[in-house]
This record gives structure tokens, C-alpha cells and sequence, in this order.
């Protein structure tokens, strides 16, 4: 049991090419969550125009991007563009994906943000003849984004999670790397240990979730 | 007449470091309203609530109509049904009707058909005055009626007594007097009573009998007249002087 | 102009092609439902199991329940799959990878279920165990009448957003050769060297969850916390 799943010397010739997974997995993460949030900032500034002609499309373009795999969206960006002579690569889909997918969900969370901050915040803010996006971005944005900071919370863990699809586009993450140290070790040991990796980077941010999730429930 | 319902003697109660209840005698006899007054943490809801064990006391005893609540032979739920408790909060179940509300325990504790326990239930909602409410959900009701319901769900059970944890405390002021009506139309059907409050001109007219509680111990008790006219204490009489002077 | 568009869709909407793997595709797409159904049935129900256990308060269970529902927060869905794909096997076992796919997103949802059948649980106001308990109702029946069908309320919404984005995760099967609609939807790919077998698989998951994530949306708004 041991020999296979913890093999001592497997651990010490694989940890190389597990911890250049690692790295590449923060590095996906530092890349990915950012474009997430950019995207999702832009949706819910959008969804900000109450108007049906911006809502509503809005609306289905969110609700696609749940409604969809991100895996499906990887592998047809990855391997359907080529076909449309367009070969990007797998990093590169990776961050579209991302952007599209991630950012419906950020998006999704930042709409719900700003609609719980009262309205007469914003009339406020334009008494002091601030811009409609100065009293966004100044008064609304600050008290939306703290009142939603769970949530956020909560789809960053999803994202960096998330990173490990990339795996299956030969992006080199943690468990890509660590597939490739098992078929070169036909030991399955590289694996566990990519999982506690992951557990050991992720699992003080469930922790601090759950806690932020208890206190929201007693608050009310 | 003189039997006792509540016999309560020598209460303790411990949360961790704090001492609440510091050795409580308590004795109800049938038929008699008892009216428990003190500061705000003296004790009050926490003597309550040992005597149908919500709280576990740390020591002492409770014989509630000749059941020894404290004994671990006791089927406590069977226990529970003879004692009615109304609280502060109402706690009526929010997912339920007002009629829901009165037959669950009836149906689910005493064992009453379905049928049996919404005559019950609508019996029970006829002496709150609130027949007309069966069908309607806690939010659709004011708080003077959700407490009326809540004291129609613990007489469904045909308590032998009745508990209740500043009842009118959480209500608008114009609301109090349905919720006193009914508690005073309880007693007069001869319904044992101890109920903590501040309603003093419910207390003068309506108690057998005042307890006034101060650090988890009993200061004084007695008839109210004697309780608000010349207390032997000074802590009563400030006690007393405060609540008046609102 | 008419040649551009005429070539794009010999590419990506060819219709020979489409025809050819569309009984394919439906294969893809009954195995997907049969997964996504297990799923939900099985990671639900544990997830409320747990949730349960946990409420009986009883302190070695408590944390190993925690540790559990952490460790399937913290793991990606798809390391879950591999490790139970690739892994197992070392000690004799070797589930399919259907089974692997289906064993590995129930316990990710269980973790979820159970975290959000917790929280709505605990944000029972005391209270109505104290009326419930005080008419003489026992734990189980407080909780079964009183307290559950008020947590359920809460719970929903959350839950059916988690259930989805789970439950979309039986694509992921495709890397353990589960031939449900992803998995399918490749390998007609790269027999026809035609792309248009991936466009129908994408319209297929459309089809199956768009309703859905719908539905969620409209749930979401009936069942808001009101407060
Ligand atoms: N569950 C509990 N845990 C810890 N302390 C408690 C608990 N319930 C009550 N207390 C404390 O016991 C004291 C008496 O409370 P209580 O009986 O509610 O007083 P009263 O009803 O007279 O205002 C208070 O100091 C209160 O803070
Ligand atoms: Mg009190």
C-alpha cells in the first residue's frame, strides 16, 4: 500500500517535475484570476445599464457560460480552431477559456454586489457632483465587493482549481506534471502527492470560506 | 387545591464560570399565578427554562405535577406536553400555518389522528380568538396574534401549567393588551400560571402571588400588593421604583 | 464572400459528417445523463447524510466529517478522477472510468451539499428547536418537522448553482475514456479529421444544461432569502 501509493523514492526522483507543475500552477492562477476579474468587472459594469437591450442579452451570455463545460470550451477552442487555421496553443486557450468562462461567473457575483448596495448611495454620490462611473467605481464598487467578498472568495478557489484542466492541453501544471512523472514511474505515488500539494495550497482557503460563510449566516 | 404543581427546590445553575442560578425554591400551587420580576440577567428565563429542562440544572430538584423532571427515566418529551411554555420571541414555525403550528406536536408527541388534532387545534385557536387565522403563515400575522398562537399551541396539549417568558415584551404597545386578554381569560379557567413580566398592573390584579429575583436568587415573594406597596428589601423597592417610574 | 462562409461551414457545420456521428453523439449524450443522475442522487443524499451525522454533535464524527468535506473542497475534481482512475488500480481495484468519473464528482458534491445542508441547519433560529423541543417533540422529529424544512429554503439556491457546475464536470470523464458527449464528440473528430462533430457535442451540453441554468435563475429569485 505504502510502496504504491507513497513510495518514499518515487517522492524524492518525481518532486522536480511536481514542483515545476506547482509553479506553473501559481503562475496559471496569478495569470487566470486577474483575467477573470477583469472580464467579470466588465459584464457587471454592463449589467450596471439597467436597460433590456444590454440586460438581457447580458443575461444569456452569463447563463451560457454556466451552462457550458469549461473542459468542452478548452478542448473547442484547442482543438477545433486549428481547423479554422487558427492554432494557439494550449496556454493560450487556456487563458481565453478563462476569461470567457470564469469572468460569467465573476460577473455573475459582481451584478449581484452592486445590486445590494442601496441606491441612494449612488444618489448621493451624484449630489456631490460626482460622474455616474466615479460614484461606481469610488462608492458603489468598495462597499458591493465587501459585501460579495465570500462569494468572490469562494469562485477563486474554483478557478485555481480549475487551472488543472489544463492538463489535458499539455499546459505543464501540477497534475499534467505529475501524470508525466506517473507514466514515467508506472507509480501512481506522483499523483497523491500532487493531491496533498493541492490540498495543503487550497485547504486553508476552505477553512477561511467556511468561517466567512458561518459569520454571514449568524449576521443576519 | 393545595397540592403543588411545581416543586422546584434548591436550583443551581452553571454556564461555564458564571453561577446563574444560586440555590432557587420554587413551589407553584395548583391553580395559582405566579408572577416572577428582577433585573435583566438575574436569572428569570434560565429558572424557566429548568423547569422543563430546555436547561439542564447543575444540581437541585424539579417535580413538576408528582414527574420528576431531573430523573433520566423520565420520557421527557411526554414530560414536556404538561408543560405549556410561551416565549418572548413567539418561535412560531414560519413554515407552517397557524393551524400547523397548533397540531404538530399533537400529532406528532400525543398521537392524534389528523382529524382529531385539527379539532383540537382549531379549539385551542378558538380560545386565543383566532379561529379566522387557521389557514395563515406566521408572516401574515401581527405579533399580538403570533403570540396568541403561540399560546394556542401549548394549550392544544392540555398543560397543567404554563410558562411564560416575557410574552408581551416584544410587542407594539397597542398589541400587549389582546395578548394579556387572553392570558387572563387562561386564568380564569383555572389554568396554573408563572409568568415573568413587567406588566405590573397585570401582575397587581391578576397574580396570586410576586417573586422577585435579583443575582439568580429569590430576594422576596408575596402577594402583590404587599410586593409593590412595602417591599421588605431595598433592592426591591429600586427594582421596583425603576420599572415604575417608565 | 459567399466562398469564405461556404468553406466555413463545410469545416465546422458539415452535414455529411453530422449525420454520420450524429447516433454517436446521443450515445454520448444517454451516458451523460446516466452519470450526471447518479451524480446528483447519490452526492446529494451523502452530502445531507453527513449533515445530519454532524448535527447529532458528537465531536471525533464532527471533524472527521470536516476533514472530509475540506479535503473534496480543496481537490480539484479532475485530480479526484485521475487519482481514482489511475490509482486504484495499484491495489487491485479497477473501476471503470465511468465509475471512477461518477465516485469521484459524488464525493466533490457531497462535500458541497453537506457544507450548505450545515449551513441551513445552523441558521435555524434556536428558538424554534427551543418552542419544538418545549411541546415535547423529540431531536429527530424537531429536526425532520421543524427544522430541515426551513433549512431546505435556504439551501436551494446555493445548491442548485453547485449542483450544476458539478454535475457539468461529467465532461471531465472524457480523460479517463468515458464515452459520454465530450468524449465521444473528439473521437468522431479526429476520425472524420472534421471539427463538426465537437460543435454538435457543445450543442448537446446547450441543450441539457441552458434549460437547467435557467430553471436555477427563476429558483433563485423565488427562493431568495427573504429577510
Ligand atoms: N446559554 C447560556 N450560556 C451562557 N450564559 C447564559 C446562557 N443563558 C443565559 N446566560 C447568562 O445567565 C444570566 C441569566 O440569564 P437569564 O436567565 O436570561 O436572565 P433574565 O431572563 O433574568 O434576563 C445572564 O448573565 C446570561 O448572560
Ligand atoms: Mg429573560
Amino acid at each position: 500500500m505504502i510502496q504504491s501509493f507513497f513510495n518514499p523514492e518515487i517522492i524524492v526522483a518525481s518532486w522536480p517535475i511536481v514542483r515545476a507543475g506547482l509553479l506553473n500552477t501559481v503562475l496559471l492562477s496569478l495569470l487566470v484570476v486577474p483575467l477573470g476579474l477583469v472580464g467579470g468587472l466588465m459584464l457587471a459594469l454592463l449589467a450596471s445599464v439597467k436597460h433590456p437591450v444590454v440586460r438581457w442579452p447580458l443575461m444569456a451570455w452569463v447563463d451560457f457560460f454556466r451552462a457550458f463545460p469549461p473542459l468542452v470550451l478548452l478542448i473547442l477552442l484547442f482543438a477545433g480552431l486549428p481547423f479554422a487555421g487558427l492554432e494557439l496553443g494550449g496556454f493560450v486557450c487556456v487563458a481565453i477559456a478563462f476569461f470567457l468562462n470564469t469572468g460569467a461567473y465573476y460577473g455573475e457575483i459582481l451584478r449581484a454586489g452592486i445590486d445590494s448596495v442601496p441606491a441612494g448611495q449612488i444618489e448621493a454620490a451624484r449630489s456631490t457632483g460626482l460622474s455616474r462611473l466615479q460614484a461606481i467605481a469610488y462608492v458603489v464598487l468598495p462597499q458591493a465587493v465587501r459585501n460579495v467578498l465570500p462569494d468572490l472568495l469562494s469562485n477563486t478557489l474554483e478557478v485555481v482549481k480549475l487551472t488543472s484542466l489544463g492538463s489535458v492541453v499539455a499546459v505543464p501544471e501540477l497534475l499534467y506534471q505529475a501524470r508525466q512523472a506517473q507514466s514515467l514511474t508506472y507509480n501512481p505515488t506522483p499523483l497523491v502527492v500532487a493531491a496533498i500539494v493541492y490540498f495543503l495550497m487550497l485547504w486553508p482557503v476552505v477553512r477561511l470560506l467556511s468561517r466567512l460563510e458561518n459569520r454571514a449566516l449568524a449576521g443576519r | 387545591m393545595n397540592r403543588p404543581i411545581v416543586d422546584a427546590r434548591g436550583l443551581h445553575k452553571h454556564f461555564g464560570s458564571l453561577h446563574v442560578l444560586k440555590g432557587v425554591d420554587l413551589t407553584v400551587a395548583e391553580r395559582e399565578l405566579v408572577f416572577v420580576i428582577g433585573p435583566s440577567g438575574s436569572g428569570k428565563s434560565t429558572l424557566l427554562r429548568c423547569l422543563n429542562r430546555l436547561e439542564e440544572p447543575s444540581s437541585g430538584s424539579v417535580v413538576v405535577d408528582g414527574i420528576d423532571m431531573l430523573d433520566p427515566r423520565t420520557d421527557i418529551n411526554h414530560a414536556r406536553q404538561r408543560i405549556g411554555m410561551v416565549f418572548q420571541s413567539f418561535n412560531l414555525y414560519p413554515h407552517m400555518t397557524a393551524l400547523g403550528n397548533v397540531t404538530l406536536a399533537l400529532r406528532k408527541v400525543a398521537g392524534k389522528s389528523r382529524a382529531q388534532a385539527e379539532a383540537l387545534g382549531r379549539a385551542a385557536l378558538e380560545r386565543v380568538g383566532l379561529a379566522d387565522r387557521a389557514g395563515h403563515t406566521p408572516g401574515q400575522l401581527s405579533g399580538g396574534q403570533q403570540q396568541r398562537v403561540a399560546i394556542a399551541r401549548s394549550i392544544a396539549l392540555e398543560p397543567r401549567v404554563m410558562l411564560f417568558d416575557e410574552p408581551t415584551s416584544a410587542l407594539d404597545p397597542e398589541l400587549v393588551g389582546s395578548v394579556l386578554e387572553v392570558m387572563r381569560s387562561l386564568r380564569e379557567s383555572g389554568m396554573t400560571m408563572i409568568v415573568v413580566s413587567h406588566e405590573m398592573g397585570f401582575a397587581r390584579n391578576a397574580a396570586d402571588r410576586v417573586v422577585f429575583m435579583d443575582e439568580g436568587a429569590i430576594v422576596e415573594a408575596g402577594p402583590p400588593a404587599a410586593i409593590f406597596e412595602s417591599p421588605a428589601h431595598e433592592r426591591t423597592r429600586t427594582f421596583i421604583g425603576q420599572i415604575q417610574r417608565h | 464572400m459567399r466562398g469564405d462562409w461556404a468553406r466555413f461551414t463545410d469545416t465546422f457545420l458539415n452535414a455529411k459528417v453530422m449525420h454520420k456521428y450524429l447516433p454517436d453523439i446521443l450515445s454520448g449524450v444517454v451516458v451523460t445523463i446516466e452519470l450526471a443522475f447518479l451524480i446528483v442522487v447519490t452526492g446529494i443524499a451523502a452530502g445531507l447524510a453527513l449533515a445530519l451525522l454532524r448535527s447529532l454533535a458528537i465531536r471525533p464524527l464532527n471533524w472527521l466529517i470536516v476533514v472530509i468535506v475540506d479535503l473534496f473542497r480543496s481537490l480539484p475534481p479532475l485530480v479526484v478522477i485521475v487519482l481514482i482512475y489511475f490509482g486504484l488500480p495499484s491495489v487491485g481495484l479497477s473501476p471503470s472510468g465511468f465509475v471512477s468519473t461518477w465516485l469521484s464528482l459524488a464525493f466533490v458534491l457531497m462535500a458541497f451539499s453537506e457544507e450548505i445542508f450545515w449551513a441551513g441547519i445552523t441558521s435555524v433560529d434556536r428558538g424554534q428547536w427551543e418552542a419544538a423541543r418545549s411541546t415535547g417533540l423529540s431531536f429527530g422529529q424537531t429536526l425532520m418537522s421543524v427544522v430541515l424544512p426551513q433549512a431546505f429554503r435556504l439551501t436551494i439556491p446555493p445548491l442548485t448553482n453547485r449542483t450544476i457546475a458539478i454535475t457539468k464536470g461529467t465532461a471531465l470523464g472524457t480523460v479517463v475514456a468515458v464515452t459520454e458527449i465530450l468524449g465521444q464528440a473528439s473521437s468522431a473528430m479526429s476520425n472524420s479529421y472534421n471539427p463538426s462533430p465537437l460543435i454538435m457535442g457543445a450543442a448537446a451540453y446547450l441543450v441539457l444544461f441552458f434549460p437547467v441554468v435557467v430553471a436555477a435563475r427563476w429558483v433563485e429569485t423565488k427562493f431568495a432569502w427573504k429577510r
